[in-house]
């Protein structure tokens, strides 16, 4: 999965970008859960949420893209044919009730087009479905440490998250993974002990900030097994870049026996089945 | 627009100078004023670009190669934002543009409070200084300087910096904050009341108009982030706890006071570039502007609109579905004053007669690369997209595009349009087109590419990154020396401009500058307009 690093000239990175633009859909298939080199896009979303914002960016993206050629193409029109050689005489227009009315009204209404599909979204996003698990994600200067409350399934647990200088990918392997079942709702309930930090994982496409004095909440549910990388994404001082987020989706078969050996493995806690019949 | 029917000739007697110290340091003229603080603004943006040097020097390579400790990395990803805005941009085009063009535009013979002027340029050195100072005592245990941001966050940059770096940084912004706040009022009371007779607003420069909304958005915005910083101090030194939950504060608090601060500051920093691309387009399409109310009240419209839209910097913070919906409406509507601005510049242009002068390359390149900013403006301003993107390197290459390619871009376009008015002196124009396609190709090299990093997840402020980013992060670098060179086409220019013979003639762009410090001498008289210049309507021109 992970690509050796070379050092690449220039001119391949001009070659591989033109490559990219051919066959971007090769980087789709070559990282999951991680970035890959030249990458130019997002990172393969693995829940539905993500992936709806996936191809809402994209639409965006085009929308943005014809703008922008629009206004280079009014403005390479008006250098060609407007120039002081082709143009010997300036008119003297200075106004256009009807292009003036057209130019304000047309982006409004770009703009609601936009807007509808994007709350549509934001309200999926910010949706509070029951929760299959619940994990408590506290952020640490700099490590992440994770709480799996005491339910009928097994829990009652807690570890911490320090990078893995040793695992790959460099920078975003963790030495303990936070583990969940594959197709269930995770509802994640973000904290910090100290500094802000941010839990971000690209693949479930969206961050949420750790605030001390604060319990933040997001759910995701992954449809795909894996392993997924993201990284701390608020600064955070001086190890900032040295907090990732590794996150293993597995079977429900597999995640029952994780249980089982992580309640062996990891520190008791005994209070949990509070805050996760909290809702 | 307008132009004026009588001014006073330059007699000599208008040309008593005062004496070196007296005339540069205790200087009560707008002119020098404004000219220190162009000058004060090319050392600053030099320090700033020595600390985006290193950061670029170190992002070229995964691992760490230059900065042994990643805290000094933050140190200059903070020292290179809060320099940029505060000692750089705003400096230039509001302090020293502001200064020099406002009172000759409007046909004024200085500015209302010509002392205040001198303590505002003064108290920003100061804060300057003290910014500078920060760099250089304990902030983080353990290492230099305050490597919070310029968004200055807490409890980072509370319990997290114990030592008085943050101190001296908020300092800073305290002394630079009432230098601007101070300028402000300064401008507002000398475009309201300092008009040349027959004046109207209606009839006022775009770039004066532009000013004037920036000072509104000072007055209003800054004394927000100096009751902030002032919180911000007394949780440090004095056991508050606004910012800090362990006393019942909230860091959330602090986002929301800064950041109505921070918004309107970004519009602070473009609206005079917005004025002054208008005066150069309409210049060398020797066409007056297109829909001039319009673009006056679509300014009005963004410095409104500007102050209620901030929580857009926060839709990772954990705000409700309300409010995250009312800010992604709020944002979107900034689209619209925005997209009637680059329409009309391009009006403007539409059945001119174009002279391609170096500054006219800036005005034009600039419409292109802040209309890029502006749609990514667009993506980002979606909340749900938004949890993507947040904090990637996507939204540093979208401010980039706005501000580096947009705010920087039209400094130096007003540099190329008025230097010969402010000194006398003609830039060759090789100079400024070279200058022009060295940073339009290097900055675009530079900050496209951090699109694509920001969508594979890369986050912002990390001194070391995995593997899969390189390439994208060397291409940027590459982009970075060809800006780099840029800066040296444009020394060149400079000293090519004052060993020259060739002097420059009182109106060197031709009919197409209408406006009145363009009926001056170049570089215009030690004091200008002793007898009022009256304006009369010139039919047609309406």
């Amino acid at each position: 999965m992970r690509t050796a690093r070379t050092k690449t000239p220039f001119l391949s990175g001009v070659a591989a970008f033109g490559a990219l633009l051919v066959t971007s859909a090769q980087t789709l298939a070559a990282g999951i859960g991680q970035p890959v080199p030249w990458q130019m896009d997002r990172q393969v979303a693995v829940t539905e949420n993500a992936r709806d914002i996936h191809n809402f960016e994209i639409g965006l993206h085009w929308l943005s893209l014809a703008i922008s050629l629009f206004v280079l193409a009014l403005i390479l029109w008006c250098v060609f044919r407007f120039s002081e050689k082709r143009n010997p005489t300036p008119s003297k227009t200075t106004h256009n009730t009807a292009i003036e009315v057209a130019w304000t009204i047309v982006p409004v209404l770009i703009l609601v087009a936009v807007a509808i599909p994007s709350f549509r979204l934001l309200r999926t996003q910010l949706s509070d479905p029951k929760a299959d698990v619940t994990v408590k994600v506290i952020g640490h200067a700099w490590y992440w440490s994770y709480e799996y409350p005491q339910t009928d399934q097994g829990g009652g647990f807690t570890f911490d998250a320090n990078l893995d200088e040793d695992k790959q990918p460099k920078l975003l392997a963790t030495d303990n993974d936070m583990v969940v079942p594959v197709n269930k709702i995770v509802k994640i309930q973000v904290t910090s002990t100290d500094v802000l930090h941010s839990w971000a994982l690209p693949s479930f496409g969206f961050k949420i900030d750790a605030v001390s004095g604060r319990l933040n909440q997001f759910w995701f549910k992954a449809e795909r097994e894996g392993t997924y990388h993201g990284q701390c994404s608020e600064l955070c001082g001086q190890r900032h870049a040295y907090m990732p987020i590794t996150v293993r989706v597995v079977s429900d078969e597999a995640y029952a026996q994780w249980l089982t050996e992580a309640k062996t493995k990891y520190a008791r806690i005994d209070d949990g089945a509070k805050f996760a019949d909290a809702r | 627009m307008a132009t004026a029917a009588a001014h006073a000739g330059h007699d000599a007697h208008h040309d008593h100078k005062p004496s070196f110290f007296a005339r540069w340091f205790l200087s009560t003229n707008h002119k020098d004023i404004g000219t220190l603080y162009l000058l004060f603004a090319f050392c600053a943006g030099m320090v700033g670009a020595f600390l985006s040097f290193g950061i670029r020097m170190e992002m070229e390579e995964p691992g760490l190669q230059y900065f042994s400790n990643p805290q000094t990395y933050n140190v200059f990803v903070t020292g290179h934002g809060l320099i940029m805005v505060f000692f750089m941009v705003m400096p230039a085009l509001i302090g020293g543009f502001g200064n020099w063009f406002v009172p000759l535009m409007i046909g004024a013979p200085d500015m209302a409070f010509p002392r205040m002027n001198n303590i505002s340029f003064w108290l920003t050195v100061a804060g300057f200084m003290s910014l500078v100072c920060s760099l250089f005592v304990e902030g983080a245990p353990g290492a230099s300087g305050a490597g919070t941001g310029w968004t200055v966050y807490p409890p980072l940059s509370a319990a997290g910096h114990p030592g008085p770096a943050v101190d001296f940084a908020i300092f800073a912004l305290h002394l630079s904050g009432a230098g601007s706040i101070l300028g402000a009022i300064n401008f507002i009371t000398t475009i309201l009341n300092m008009r040349a007779p027959g004046m109207t607003l209606h009839k006022m420069p775009l770039f004066a108009w532009a000013e004037l909304v920036t000072a509104f958005l000072l007055l209003l915005s800054l004394p927000v982030l100096a009751g902030a910083i002032t919180m911000l101090l007394t949780d440090r030194n004095f056991g508050t706890t606004f910012f800090d939950p362990a006393g019942g504060g909230d860091p959330i608090l602090w986002q929301h006071l800064f950041w109505f601060f921070g918004h309107p500051e970004v519009y602070i920093m473009i609206l005079p570039a917005f004025g002054i691309v208008s005066h150069i387009i309409a210049t060398f399409s020797r066409k007056p502007v297109f829909g001039y109310l319009a673009m006056a009240y679509a300014m009005v419209a963004i410095g409104v609109v500007g102050f209620v839209v901030w929580a857009h910097h926060m839709y990772t913070v954990g705000l409700s579905l309300q409010t995250q919906s009312y800010f992604v409406f709020a944002t979107m509507v900034i689209a619209v004053p925005t997209g009637v601005k680059i329409f009309s510049w391009i009006a403007t242009m539409w059945g001119g007669s174009i002279r391609f002068t170096a500054a006219m390359h800036w005005a034009v390149g600039f419409i292109f690369l802040f209309t890029v900013g502006g749609v990514t403006g667009v993506v980002l301003a979606n909340s749900a997209v938004d949890k993507y993107l947040h904090d990637t390197y996507y939204v540093v290459a979208h401010f980039h595009y706005v501000l580096s390619l947009g705010a920087v871009f039209i400094i130096f376009a007003g540099i190329y349009y008025w230097f010969p008015k402010m000194t006398g002196h003609m830039i060759p124009e090789w100079a400024g087109k070279l200058h022009f396609w060295l940073a339009f190709i290097g900055a675009n090299v530079l900050f496209f590419p951090m699109h694509f990093l920001g969508l594979a997840g890369m986050p912002r402020r990390y001194a070391d990154y995995p593997e899969a980013f390189a390439g994208w992060h060397k291409v940027s670098t590459y982009g970075g020396h060809i800006f780099a060179l840029g800066m040296f086409v444009f020394v060149i220019g400079v000293i090519l401009a004052f060993r020259s013979k060739e002097r420059a003639a009182d109106n060197p762009w031709g009919e197409g500058a209408t406006t009145l410090e363009w009926t001056l001498s170049s570089p215009p008289p030690f004091h200008q307009f002793e007898t009022l210049p009256r304006i009369v309507d010139e039919p047609g021109h309406h």
